[in-house]
């Protein structure tokens, strides 16, 4: 059996699902946000919710997600996507509907709009990419940057007495009574990716159950803002992000509204 | 105990060169290309293909949805 | 017979709102109009119609919530005075870039900054001239009455959908808080998801095979595209000045002078045009309804008859700048404002007219 014979059709385990579209994605290499947008492809696939699904991307390095994923998508205004899913979701309430937001617009600009949209507990699904740096606009510092860590606009390391404390925000979030799942996943080896995939489908079934909000933060990697290889910003994350922001779920209870649908 | 012999293949053109898939083979399969693709990316190959299970770790960490896995009970 | 009832401005609105078949109302409560919000939750039309109604945890937040349902085709809207309306500019901008269709509601106060809770008209600027950032215009409409309040709920909404960009209705808050009969708008049912997919089949309702997905976005970093958008805006503001304008014109036919006023002011006019045609002064009233679209046609066909032009606002002056514009030099625009929540009596307009213009 040579490799040219394995290599058949029949044989396939495992391809780019076709709801990641064949735009090459302009983030860099290694980014994990390519993983994070394969996953979110992979189980809208595999859920079969392509025509029920309505994405709205944020403002940051994913701004374009919506020229990645195959599905209807709106472009909120920086940290403003849990308003936009709010009005979409109650408007449209047979619909699976999600924001995708880096720590910027989830946790410093829209911080108001994430609290919110969880306490009112509405039936979303948040995704949260969580790299502790602001990529897009060039590496500056992040609510979630850890103390002593060097970005464009801290460039002596975070000093907490200058600029406050590293932001726990889904441990905020945990603490609602709108949240029925708060969890953090890595999606740097495939362990990891597995659990993460399963994280982001009980997000999306838990908001078309009606159980209220689900927040899946990602624990990521920005070997670009960070100064690193792939390689390296995979070891500098197990070894400094995990401790801050341990993986696993910080909640995962039943439903949150009586009498939802 | 079933034994599974695996092939993969590599995107050339959207492979960014990240190695992440090098480093997550647990059997050391995959390697850089000397040649790179259109943008000026090196990309990954297959190196020692006979060493391949198919387990698909390098599918699953590439960001770029590069990788095509394919295997074979033996 | 008519079915008149007596109610306040703000509250019109929400009934109006109800019975136009909108979808939502997303808003936040703020002095002098959180009646509207009050009255559309005392209404629970979620349990009659199924409109959405949520109290936003700010006007940031409800104007965002406005950009995503109307982005779905929805029919939704926000209302807000002043202080709010400055907060929900960036929405505004976004929502006039994506090409989508709402109604925002603003009832003024003085201003700047917190201001006072008493009436304004100091936010013409903000709202004509673009409050938020980039090329872009509100279809602005200015009630003087609370019939009109109500009627033009529906005449916003439908000139929203009409030409896919966000409708104001700039209301004073005189006419917001005053109570007056008012005929309300038969009930009109809301859309099937049906109906919104054809009247709107760029909105994002969930991509099915029979089509690419739909992606609203503000969002062109090439300047080659982002300058054929902006084109594209602009002619369908060149459109909407072609076809759109609306004004009231009470005795101009024989006018020597023209007082130039909206919304509650223009009534206050209209007071001190029949005083002056008593003391046989041939005075008319100008009343521009659509404030873009400005009757400037309308001003320059006026400005060959009369001597002069009187803009009367509750504010330093801001709409008497259109009417320069029209006017053009060709016969003085005096202007007489008040400010700080501060309104101009009919005696006092008659006076400056007479200072000022009739020497």
């Amino acid at each position: 059996m040579t490799t040219k014979d394995i290599i058949n059709p029949a044989n396939l385990v495992y391809g780019k699902t076709k709801l990641l579209t064949e735009n090459p994605m302009h983030y860099c290499p290694g980014c994990s946000h390519g993983v994070v947008h394969k996953l979110i492809a992979e189980v809208i696939e595999e859920m079969n919710i392509q025509d029920k699904i309505i994405g709205v991307a944020p403002v940051g390095c994913a701004v374009f997600a919506y020229n990645y994923i195959d599905i209807d998508w709106q472009e909120a205004a920086h940290g403003r996507a849990p308003a936009l899913a709010t009005a979409i979701k109650r408007l449209q309430p047979d619909k699976y509907v999600f924001t995708y937001q880096g720590d910027g617009d989830l946790a410093a600009i829209g911080t108001a709009e994430t609290i919110h949209a969880c306490n009112r507990g509405e039936n979303i699904a948040i995704f949260f990419i969580n790299n502790a740096i602001y990529g897009m606009t060039g590496g500056q510092m992040a609510p979630t940057t850890l103390e002593g860590m060097k970005t464009a606009t801290c460039p002596y390391g975070r000093n907490t007495e200058l600029n406050g404390f590293p932001l726990k925000i889904s441990n905020l979030l945990a603490e609602l009574d709108g949240t029925c799942y708060v969890t953090r996943q890595s999606v740097q080896k495939m362990a990891s990716i597995v659990r993460a995939k399963k994280a982001i489908r009980k997000a999306l079934q838990n908001s078309i159950e009606g159980k209220g909000t689900s927040i899946v933060e990602f624990v990521s990697t920005c070997n670009s803002g960070w100064k690193m290889s792939p390689h390296q910003s995979n070891k500098w994350m197990e070894e400094n992000m995990f401790p801050k922001y341990p993986l696993g779920d910080l909640k995962d209870t039943e439903t949150v509204h009586k009498g939802a649908k | 105990m079933a034994k599974f012999k695996g092939a993969v293949v590599v995107n050339t053109e959207r492979c960014k060169g990240c190695e992440l898939c090098v480093e997550a083979c647990p059997s050391h399969v995959l390697g850089m290309s000397d040649q790179v693709n259109s943008k000026g990316y090196h990309y990954s190959e297959m190196k020692h293909e006979d060493d391949c299970i198919g387990c698909a770790a390098c599918g699953y960490v590439c960001p770029d949805a590069c990788i095509t896995v394919y295997k074979i009970t033996i | 017979m008519e079915d008149f009832k007596l109610m306040k401005g703000n509250e019109a609105i929400a009934h109006a709102a109800v019975r136009c078949g909108a979808d939502g109302y997303f808003g936040y409560p703020i002095t002098p109009q959180s009646e509207v919000m009050e009255t559309l939750m005392e209404l629970k039309p979620w349990e009659t119609t199924g409109m959405v109604v949520l109290q936003a945890e700010s006007e940031v937040a409800a104007i965002n919530m406005v950009y995503g349902g109307a982005g779905c085709g929805k029919k939704v809207m926000t209302s807000s005075s002043s202080p709010g309306m400055s907060l929900k500019q960036e929405g505004i901008s976004y929502i006039a870039c994506a090409e989508l269709p709402c109604l925002i509601v603003n009832v003024m106060r003085g201003g700047p900054g917190l201001g006072t809770i008493q009436p304004s008209q100091a936010d013409y600027f903000q709202a004509v001239k673009g409050g938020g950032h980039g090329d872009y215009r509100l279809i602005v409409l200015a009630p003087s009455t609370v019939q009109e309040m109500a009627d033009f709920v529906g005449l916003g909404f439908d000139l929203a959908f009409k030409y896919q960009n966000p409708a104001m209705i700039l209301a004073d808050g005189i006419v917001g808080q005053m109570m007056e009969k008012v005929v309300l708008p038969p009930f009109k049912r809301r859309r099937t998801e049906d109906e919104v997919r054809q009247e709107c089949p760029w909105g994002t309702t969930g991509k099915l095979p029979n089509r690419k997905r739909n992606i609203i976005t503000s969002l062109a970093l090439e300047a080659e595209v982002m300058e054929n958008i902006n084109l594209k805006l602009q002619a369908k503001y060149r459109d909407i000045e072609k076809n759109e304008v609306r004004f009231e014109a009470h005795q101009c036919e024989d006018a020597d002078y023209i007082l130039v006023a909206f919304g509650s002011i223009a009534r206050i006019c209209e007071k001190a045009m029949e005083a002056a045609r008593q003391e046989g002064l041939k005075v008319g009233v100008l009343r521009p309804i659509t404030l873009f679209p400005f009757p400037t046609e309308e001003i320059k066909q006026l400005t060959k008859k009369v001597k002069g032009f009187l803009t009367v606002e509750m504010s330093a002056g801001q709409m008497v700048e259109d009417v320069r514009l029209a006017v053009n030099g060709a016969v003085p625009v005096e202007f007489y404002g008040r400010m700080g929540g501060v309104i101009p009596s009919a005696e006092e307009i008659l006076a400056v007219l007479k200072e000022k213009l009739i020497k």
